[in-house]
């Protein structure tokens, strides 16, 4: 199969960009340095082209309830020009994407998908809006998607727009004129800093990268990779579908339970998965298997993805989810599900590294939080 | 990125001097450190080790993967580069220089290419 590009392909390549295939995206790994990358976001500002995710409208008068039936999260409670980080679940519990969810208007929703689930969730909406009064409209094409991150985010953003900046919560979005053209601007970062989201016409997406890099120069933005993104999300403690979620966990088990609303009014409070996730609320409650907790390692070598986590016999107690080295605490850092007995912050644990055990400690997630 | 004529490689992207002495430095081509991204762990042989060509000797690590170290030469290690063991990033700014890895007496070697045929083996 080939891969897909975003409307930025070209750029990318005249950038010299390392590219990469992720979830049938031909995408930007790096441009240079990883590293330089993720501490440009920390300490300035970095632009990424995030056009691989999956935009689906939901629109009409019950496009609230429907939402509501379809995801774990109380939808339609959400004001207009809101969002709200949420799942998409089977009738079994288990998770089948995380989604960011923007109210765009009174009766119309923007559902954000992961590439790599983006058809799933298409379908599964599709599926279930029958009965409803709402239509589900597959948006992928019609949105191209670039993130400004970082302490200077905001400074670069408001020399190319009259937006009300101030007035933009995080968690929120705004129709707004950026460089000229017509977008939807929203803050909802994914890498522990201040930033926004640009959502935009594929067409206008080179203007806008441009523009966006012209008005950073001076406050020293840098476009950056798949490769820093994952670093940024992985220090600010964000799960990864893939990685910390997946179809055989529920969102109890990943410590998510938050999203899952039980006390939606709409269709008298019925949704896809609800009676499995009570089980696997009262489980949690009672007897949680394993809790998705940080680890910190006091050596060099990187605990990585799918590694075992083991106590001091070597019995295998955990498994990690992601790992990396962490360029803003200068050691590596991993995710990992823990049996619940070993996962107190300050616990003394080791990673199977290649067959030689490496001494980690538990810590509390996230890893980094940016100073308010 | 150009390869140094001096240099002999092998097809795992490892470089090595002309022997001096019967010593031969050794290091990772820019190709190979280019391609690996931002080295954040060097595990190399220790002083006294012999090593055999062909088969790994130490590991890269990246930010992203694990890659073996291949060495290049059969015989027995008289140096290592403290330097990179110290600071990684030698590896991606200076490989052809400061980022070399060890010095080997060499008994044997594998296959080795010129910097032409190395430059046409990846591509360039």
């Amino acid at each position: 199969m080939s891969l897909r590009h975003t409307a930025l392909d070209a750029l990318h390549r005249s950038l010299g960009a390392t590219m990469t295939d992720f979830a049938g995206w031909d995408m930007p790994l790096r441009y240079g340095s990883e590293r330089e990358e993720h501490l440009a976001v920390r300490n300035r500002a970095g632009l990424f082209d995030l056009s691989h995710m999956g935009e689906i409208t939901v629109s009409g008068p019950q496009a609230g309830a429907m939402l509501d039936h379809a995801l774990v999260g109380f939808i339609s409670a959400l004001g207009v020009l809101r969002a709200r980080y949420t799942m998409i679940c089977r009738e079994d519990g288990g998770i089948l994407d995380d989604l960011i969810v923007y109210r765009t208007a009174e009766d119309e929703y923007m559902v954000v998908a992961n590439a790599s689930n983006a058809q799933v969730v298409l379908d599964a909406l599709t599926e279930r809006a029958e009965g409803f009064d709402a239509v589900v409209r597959d948006d992928r094409d019609a949105y191209a998607l670039i993130a400004v991150q970082g302490p200077e985010a905001n400074g670069i953003l408001a020399s190319v727009t009259d937006a009300d900046l101030p007035g933009l919560k995080y968690y929120a979005l705004l129709p707004a004129t950026v460089a000229g053209r017509q977008v939807w601007l929203a803050r909802t970062g994914y890498t522990g800093e201040d930033g926004f989201e640009v959502f935009c016409a594929p067409a206008d997406a080179e203007h806008l990268w441009q523009a966006l890099t012209e008005a950073g120069t001076g406050a020293g933005l840098v476009p950056c990779g798949l490769s820093c993104r994952d670093t940024l999300r992985l220090e600010a403690g964000m799960p990864l579908y893939g990685h910390e979620l997946s179809t055989d966990l529920t969102p109890f088990d990943a410590g998510l339970g938050r999203v899952v609303r039980f006390d939606k009014t709409t269709n008298d409070g019925a949704f896809v998965g609800r009676k499995a996730l009570e089980q696997a609320a009262a489980e949690a409650e009672s007897n949680p298997p394993r809790k998705l907790v940080g680890l910190v390692s006091e050596g060099k070598r990187v605990p990585r993805a799918e590694y075992d986590v083991v106590d001091a016999d070597g019995t295998v107690i955990g498994r990690i989810t992601s790992g990396t080295p962490s360029p803003t605490l200068g050691r590596p850092i991993a995710i990992a599900y823990l049996d619940a007995a070993h996962a107190e912050p300050g616990t003394a644990v080791a990673v199977d590294v290649r067959g030689k055990h490496e001494p980690v400690e538990v810590v509390a997630l996230p890893f980094y939080k940016r100073a308010r | 990125m150009s390869n140094p004529k001096h240099l002999q490689y092998t097809k795992e992207h490892e470089w090595l001097t002309a022997a001096e002495d019967g010593v031969s430095t050794v290091g990772i081509t820019a190709h190979a450190a280019d391609a690996l991204g931002d080295i954040v762990y060097v595990q190399l042989p220790e002083v006294g080790d012999t090593v055999t060509a062909g088969e790994t000797c130490g590991e890269l690590e990246s930010t992203k993967s694990v890659s073996d170290l291949y060495s290049p030469a059969t015989g027995e290690i008289v140096e290592v580069n403290q330097a990179v063991i110290d600071d990684n990033s030698l590896v991606n700014s200076a490989p052809f220089e400061g980022g070399w890895l060890f010095k080997v007496r060499v008994e044997a070697t594998d296959e080795l290419l010129d910097a032409d045929a190395y430059t046409a083996f990846i591509g360039g």
